[in-house]
This record gives structure tokens, sequence and C-alpha cells, in this order.
């Protein structure tokens, strides 16, 4: 069955499917960029991971590395479909699912990430000019998906975007590794898992903000560093 | 020999341990001084045994310590043996010191754990082989000595001295380390070997010697670096001064020699002109200072700078020489230098054990409040004037022997084919001979006022004779100095292997000639007699010493002396009247501060006469500042103090903003790769 599926795939078309799914997780990022409600963000987070693990899937299979097949359902099972639930059940706890996030200069914001992907292109391009072109590529992808995912840290304020922003830099980390062939599994295993103890953290610690501040803007706690300005 | 200079290093270690321990008893004085004693002897034999036999050197040592692919690598060749000779004698001579003056110590536990520790640092500096050994060694030499300056810590001025000490050592060791930075180059070869062989362009040598100038300048005291050390020298307990000053700042030269000579080959003629002009300047600018101050260890600690000014202006002269392929004259320069360095740290180590004496007997450091102190101390003034002789530069002493081979050298720049060495020696040796001229007339002044004459307090007036141990010390330098001074001939022929190696030439052999005549150069050029002068010195001024006592002695009669129209009040203000009608130190130096310090040195006399009619007294304020605080340091210290309240706002911004600038540097940094990558 599935050499019948590998005949029908030349490795030109392989790798195109490669940089479609990669491509497709840079504009998930872009999407997850003018989202402003809490939910459409945890939304497109949990399609973001989906779209990571497919990419990864992908790999696995092209690079014949079963390993990565972990990677792949690690990705969709945690960052899919449990933190995604998490994170919605968080957002309904401290009652701000509805709350509509004010996402200064949309367009702005966008022009910035295509800059942004622009510049890990060039860089790419330049640096590592001697490696082959589907890593290349690869690696100038994740780069982007990175970059996006801090600009999405940097532009809002409050604690749940930020978080989502975390985990889509993540994401892009993990495509820039798969891509790269032999990553050992247990780096992937400890990044997953300090990803997930940093959700912890992030989350109780939302609720801590919550019960002193009314509030999960992280602007209040600016006040609360013993320094008054 | 390295593991023998290991060996002991560790067994400082050690007991710096039980000194830590130990400390609040007796026991531990005595063992940390007596086996600091036994360590620097045995690393002092050591030394010699290298330097004397002509031991081939060893391979280098590796320790499996410190960064992984490099770890620690020892070696001693015949330049770290001459300062292993300088570093351990000093350190024996200190802790023989220390064995009778650490008694006195009211806080022992404060001392006794860094001493080894900062004795094993400079030894294990000076055998370093790769950088990163040297730069943490240097470091911890840095680190043991504040802890050792930090001692008296009760004391405002102390404290003062402690934090600036410390900023300008971690200046200098942050510019070492750029200097070695560079000199690894791109690969990141930290091994001295490696070093050694690399082709690197010019500009990197030049670079390289300009910061080895600046890094070990912060630590010998070349101005304008020296800030720090007149006020962290004298701030410690004597031997600890003796030692920085005698033997740490020798360490520094040693690093000067080894980057500058050794590491960052080949020598540009502009490199001689640079160090030329600094150690000139350092000299003469020293003694200056030494010559205003009032404070006996602080005038030690000046002088300290002239000394190595000197030793400067010595290796100044042979980088020049060297670049210019004179490589026998390079020799005489660098012998003379490394010559002078050795006898620095005889007198010096000598003149601050006395002034610890001083101290200890009378409480009092200013010479304002002493005098008189030849009648009260006899045993410890012998060694004192022979030290304060030999760092006049006084024949037949090793202060005269060093200073004139200096000269000789200085002498020999006609030859230099550069216009601006011909134009700039001539006026560095100018430079030499006046600081030479003032170290005199400094010495004259600190032994004059401290030892002569009556007593200007009661405390000197009530000073009594030091212990055995310290006397010990003293006069085994003092005899020293002798020595070297008498037969400078064979230290020449000990330093002929140390120029032969890192210049392939030296000066002629010293040995056979008769009566021990020194020829530097040639035979028709100069040549200088120690032993005959002391002959001609001792014979006459025995006889003039026998003539006097003979005949003289008879007609000297006791009487009072007119004391300003006071005499005849009562015996307790008799005798105020006879210390404070006499020449003061101040007076004394008061010709050459009007005429050399009242511009450099804003130096001015002011009298505050009574109103006509008053009875008050007059007063007299002097008072002059260091060039280097208001043209350097205070618009240093403004500036970055200005930086800093600007910067400070970064510390109460949004945890937005703050990953905002992460992200913007990451931003910047990936476009500049992109751009110029």
């Amino acid at each position: 069955m599935t050499s019948t599926i590998a005949a029908l795939i030349s490795p030109a078309t392989s790798l195109s499917v490669a940089h479609v799914l990669a491509g497709s997780l840079i504009l998930v990022s872009f999407m997850m960029l003018y989202q402003d409600r809490l939910s459409s963000v945890i939304n497109v987070l949990a399609l973001h991971a989906a779209v990571l693990g497919l990419a990864v899937g992908w790999q696995a299979y092209i690079q014949g590395a079963p390993e990565l097949y972990i990677t792949a359902a690690l990705a969709l099972g945690f960052k899919a479909v449990v933190i995604p639930l998490a994170l919605h059940r968080i957002v309904e706890r401290l009652g701000i699912h509805r709350e509509v996030e004010a996402v200064g200069g949309i367009s702005l914001t966008m022009l910035a990430g295509i800059g942004l992907v622009a510049l890990s292109m060039m860089v790419m391009l330049r640096t590592a000019a001697h490696a082959d072109a589907l890593a290349r590529e690869d690696v100038a992808l994740a780069l982007s998906v990175i970059l996006l995912g801090l600009l999405m840290m940097v532009t809002r304020r409050n604690a749940v975007s930020q978080i989502a922003g975390f985990m889509s830099l993540e994401n892009g980390l993990i495509l820039a590794a798969a891509g790269a062939q032999g990553m050992p599994l247990v780096v992937e295993i400890s990044v997953a898992f300090s990803i997930l103890i940093a959700f912890i953290v992030i989350g109780v610690f939302l609720f801590r903000i919550r019960e002193r501040f009314d509030t999960v803007d992280s602007a209040a706690l600016d006040a609360f560093r013993g320094e008054l300005q | 020999m390295t593991p023998i200079i290991l060996l002991c290093a560790l067994a400082s270690f050690a007991l710096g341990g039980f000194g830590a321990i130990l400390g609040r008893t007796p026991a531990g004085r005595i063992i940390v001084y007596g086996g600091s004693l036994a360590v620097a002897g045995a690393a002092l034999l050591a030394a010699l045994v290298q330097l004397g036999l002509g031991v081939a050197p060893e391979p280098s040592v590796a320790l499996p310590l410190g960064l992984p692919l490099i770890g620690m690598n020892f070696g001693m060749n015949d330049l770290s043996a001459v300062f292993l000779v300088i570093t351990n004698l000093g350190a024996a001579a200190a802790s023989l010191y220390a064995l009778g003056y650490g008694r006195h110590e009211p806080e022992p536990w404060r001392i006794l754990p860094f001493y080894p520790v900062f004795l094993a640092a400079m030894n294990l500096v000076l055998i370093a082989a790769d950088a990163y050994d040297f730069l943490i060694f240097w470091e911890l030499m840095s680190l043991a000595s504040w802890a050792l300056v930090m001692a008296h810590h009760e004391q405002e001025e102390t404290r003062r001295a402690g934090i600036i000490y410390l900023l300008m050592a971690s200046a200098g060791t942050l510019v070492l380390l750029f200097a070695f930075g560079l000199l690894a180059g791109p690969h990141g070869h930290y091994a001295f070997a490696a070093m050694r062989g690399m082709q690197r362009a010019g500009w990197i040598g030049g670079i390289v010697m300009l910061l080895a100038l600046a890094g070990v300048g912060s630590k010998a005291g070349l101005v304008p670096l020296h800030v720090w050390l007149p006020r962290a020298h004298p701030a410690a307990p004597s031997h600890i001064s003796a030692l920085m000053s005698g033997v740490m700042t020798k360490v520094a030269i040693y690093a000067f020699i080894r980057i500058v000579f050794d590491l960052a080959e080949p020598a540009a003629w502009w490199w001689g002109l640079a160090v030329l002009i600094v150690g000139g300047i350092t000299a003469v600018l020293g003694v200056l200072y030494a010559l205003m101050e009032d404070d006996l260890k602080t005038i030690l600690a000046y002088s300290t700078i002239e000394n190595v000014g000197l030793i400067f202006v010595g290796l100044g002269l042979a980088l020049a020489f060297k670049a210019d392929g004179m490589m026998v004259a390079a020799a005489l320069a660098l012998t003379a230098a490394l010559f002078h360095a050795f006898n620095h740290m005889l007198f010096k180590s000598t003149l601050f054990f006395g002034a610890g004496a001083v101290q200890h007997a009378t409480g009092e450091r200013a010479l304002t409040k002493l005098g008189g102190l030849i009648h009260r101390m006899k045993m410890s003034t012998v060694p004192m004037l022979i030290a304060a002789m030999a760092i006049a530069a006084l024949p037949p002493l090793n202060g005269f022997a060093s200073e004139w081979l200096l000269l000789q050298a200085i002498l020999l720049s006609p030859a230099l084919p550069q216009f601006g060495l011909k134009l700039a020696v001539p006026a560095v040796g100018a430079l030499v001979a006046l600081a030479a001229a003032f170290a005199a007339a400094c010495f004259v002044r600190l032994f004059g006022f401290a030892y002569l004459g009556k007593p200007r307090s009661a405390q000197a007036a009530a000073a009594h004779e030091t212990d055995a141990f310290s006397r010990a010390a003293m006069i085994g330098l003092a005899a020293l100095c002798v020595v070297a001074g008498v037969l400078p001939g064979f230290v020449i022929d000990l330093l002929a292997p140390v120029t032969q190696a890192l210049l392939g030439a030296h000066v002629p052999s010293q040995r056979g000639l008769s009566w021990l005549t020194v020829i530097p150069v040639s035979a028709s050029r100069s040549s200088y007699d120690p032993l005959l002068i002391f002959i001609f010195i001792a014979v006459s001024g025995s006889l003039a010493a026998l003539a006097l006592h003979r005949f003289g002695s008879r007609v000297i009669r006791r009487a009072a002396f007119w004391g300003c129209g006071y005499q005849g009040l009562s015996d307790a203000s008799a005798r105020d009247v006879a210390s404070s009608t006499q020449y003061s130190p101040s007076g004394f130096a008061q010709p050459i501060r009007q005429v050399f310090a009242s511009v450099v040195f804003r130096a001015r006399d002011d009298v505050v006469m009574p109103a006509p009619g008053q009875l008050g007294p007059a007063s007299l304020a002097s008072s002059w500042t260091d060039p280097a605080w208001w043209a350097i340091y205070t618009p240093l210290v403004t500036t970055v103090g200005r930086i800093a309240d600007r910067v400070n706002r970064l510390q109460f911004l949004t945890i937005r903003r703050y990953l905002a600038f992460v992200f913007l540097a990451l931003v910047i940094l990936l476009a500049w790769t992109a751009l110029w990558g």
C-alpha cells in the first residue's frame, strides 16, 4: 500500500507538499495575528498545532523517520486538543471568553509580519547558501513562524494571547527541528514537557493575577514589582 | 622545575586553609607565616637552580582542570624564573618580617587566609602557559590582595581605597582579556605556545601592545592609571604593602614582557616610543607626588610609581632597539629593566618593612609627627638608610647599578634610525635623570625627617626598637642591596639567558673581568667598578669617621638652641619649641613644589595671617591635586553616572516592552546577518 503511494509521489512532489504544509503554518500564524476574540485565538492555536502535526508527520514519512511520528502525535494530541481545551476552560472560568481584545493597527501588524517573513528568507538565503535547498527553505519557513510568534507576544496585552503567541513560537521550533534531519527524540520530548510545564505555570499564574488584580492584562503586573514608578 | 612551583602553590593554598581555620590563634600566625617562608624558600631555590644552572626549559605541565579542551598548562622558562626569584625572595622576606610584625595585628583572621593565596596566585601567574590560566590567577591575585587591603576596613579611607582598587583591577583584567582575545586569533588558540608562532597583521599587534600597556599599567601603576596605588598600597598592613609594591607590580611587568616581547611579535618602532613616553612621565610624576606627600607609606607607594616608570623606560628602549634590529642594545635595556625590577623589590620591601616598624613603634605615619628615630630604633635604622640610599641611586648600591645600565642603554639611542626615537629617547633620558634627582631629594626628606632631628611628637619620642624577625628581614634585604650593588656583574650574567631567549642576544659576559668591573657595551665606551668604589667609600668613610671621633668629638659642646624667641618657658613647651622650630617636611619640599608642581598639580601654599592687632597664629595651608583625577577620572565618573541615570529608566518598563526589546534586538541582528553577514 505504502509502496504504491510512494510510487505515485515523486521526490519533487514530496518536497512541494512539505513546503505547502510549512507555508500553511505561516498562514495560520498570520491568521492568529488579527484575531481579536480570545476564543478564536485559541481555536487558531489549535489549528496551528494541527497543521504542525501534519507537517511533522509528512516529514516523518518522507524521511522515513518513525520517531517523528511520535512528535507529530504529540503535537496533534497535546497542542491541538488538550492545551486548547484547557485554555478554553481557563478563559471561561476567568469569564473573559467574550472579551474583545483591542488589537491596535492590524494592517501595521500584518505588514510587520510580512517584513519578518521576508527577513527570515533573506537571512537563510544568505547564511545557508551551501545547505541543500529543502533544509534551507524549511528552516527559513520555521524561522518565520518563530518570528511571527514573537510578534504576537509583543503586540498583545492579554496574557492568554501571549501564551498563544508563545505556543506558536514553539511550534516553529519543532518545525525547524523536524526539518533538520536527526533531532533526537529525547530533545523533542523534553521540549514538549517544558512547554507543558510553562503552560501549567502560566495557567496557575493567570489565576493568581486574576485573583489579585481582577484582570489578566499583564500590564497590571508592572505596578507590582516593588518598584514604584 | 615547574612541578615544584606547582607543589609550592598547592602548599600555599593549604596554608590559606590553615589560616582560615586557625586565624584566631597565635599558632595560626606561626603556621601561616612560617609555612609561607618555607614554601617561598623552596620556590626561590627552584627558580635559582633553573636560572643559575641553565636547566633547559622542560615541556609544559598540563593539569586536567579548567576549561575543556584547554585544561591548565604551566611552564617555566628563564623569564618566569627571574620573576619567580623576585616574587619568592620578596615573599620569603615578607613572611619572615610578618612572623614578628604579625603579632601586632589586631584582627589576624582577616589576613592569614588570604596571605598564602596571594603568594600562590602570583607564582601561578608567572608559570601560566595559557591565557585562561593566566587571567584566572591574575584575577585571583587581584582579589586576594584586595582582601588583604581591606583587612583594616574600619577606616573610611581604606574602604574607599578598596573600591577604587577593585574597579581598577577589574578594568585592567578586562583589558588584558581583550589583548589575549586578539592574540588568540579567530580560532581561539589560548596556549602561549600557539600564540607565539601565529601570523597576525601589524595593527593587531599594535592594539595588543596598547591594551597590554593599559591592562598591566593599571596593576603596575603607570600614570594615569596609578590613582588606586597610593591609596591601596599604604592601606594594607606593612608586609602586604611590601608585597604589593615590591612584588605584585613586578608580576605586572612580567605580564607586559611576556605579552609584548614574547607573544605579540613582531614589534613596530612606535611601540617603543609609546612605552618610553608613558614610562618617562610616570617616573617624574610619581616621584613628584612622593615629594609632596607627608605620609610615610604613601611616599613609598608613590616612589613605586616612579620606579615602575623607570622600568618601563627600560622596556620601551628595549622595544625600540628590538624593532630596529639592534639586539645587543635591546638586551642591555631589557637587562637594566629586569635588574631594576629586582632591585626595586629589595629596597622597596625593606623600606615598607621599616615604615611598618615605625608605624608600630610610634602609631604615626606622618613625617610631621616623626623625627629622631635613629636614636630609638638603632638597629632598624641601618637597613632603612641603606635602602633609602639604594633607591636614591647612590653608588655603590644596587639602585645605582641598574639606573646606570639604563642610562648606558639610553646613550646608545643616537644609532636608532627613526627621527621620532632620536628625539624622544634623549628627552626621556633627561626625565629619567630628573626623576633620579627627585628620588634622591625624596629619600633625603623621608629619612631625614623620620629618623634625624628631634622627635616631633610624644609618640615619636617614646618609640622603641622593632622585633628580631622584622629586623632580620630588613637586614637581609639590605645586605642583598649591597651585594647586588657591589657585584652587579653576577646579576647581569644571570639575566643573560632571559635576553638570549627573548631577543636572541645578551649583554657581554662580565665573568673574568679584573676587579669585577662592569662593561656593558665595550671597554672604550664605558665601565663601572662598583667594588673599587665600595672599597674607596668604605675606607675613606671609615677614616673620616675615625678622624671625626678621634679629633672632633672632643670639641662638641651641647647647648640650648635658638627657639625663635620662645626660650625659657617650661620644660614641656621647651620640647614643643624644639620640635616645632625644626625644618619641616613640607618646607623641605616647598621649592620643588613651587617650581615643578604649581602648574601640573595646582599646588598652592596659602598663608593666612591674623588681622593686624590680632594675636592668633598664622597658618599655612598647602594643597595639591592629582591631575589624573580632574582630567580623567572625575569626568569619567560623571559621564558614567549620567548614562546610568538615563539607562535606569529601563528598569521600569512593562513586560511587553521588555519582550519588544528582545524581539527588536533579534530582528536587528537577523537583518545585520542578512545584509552584511
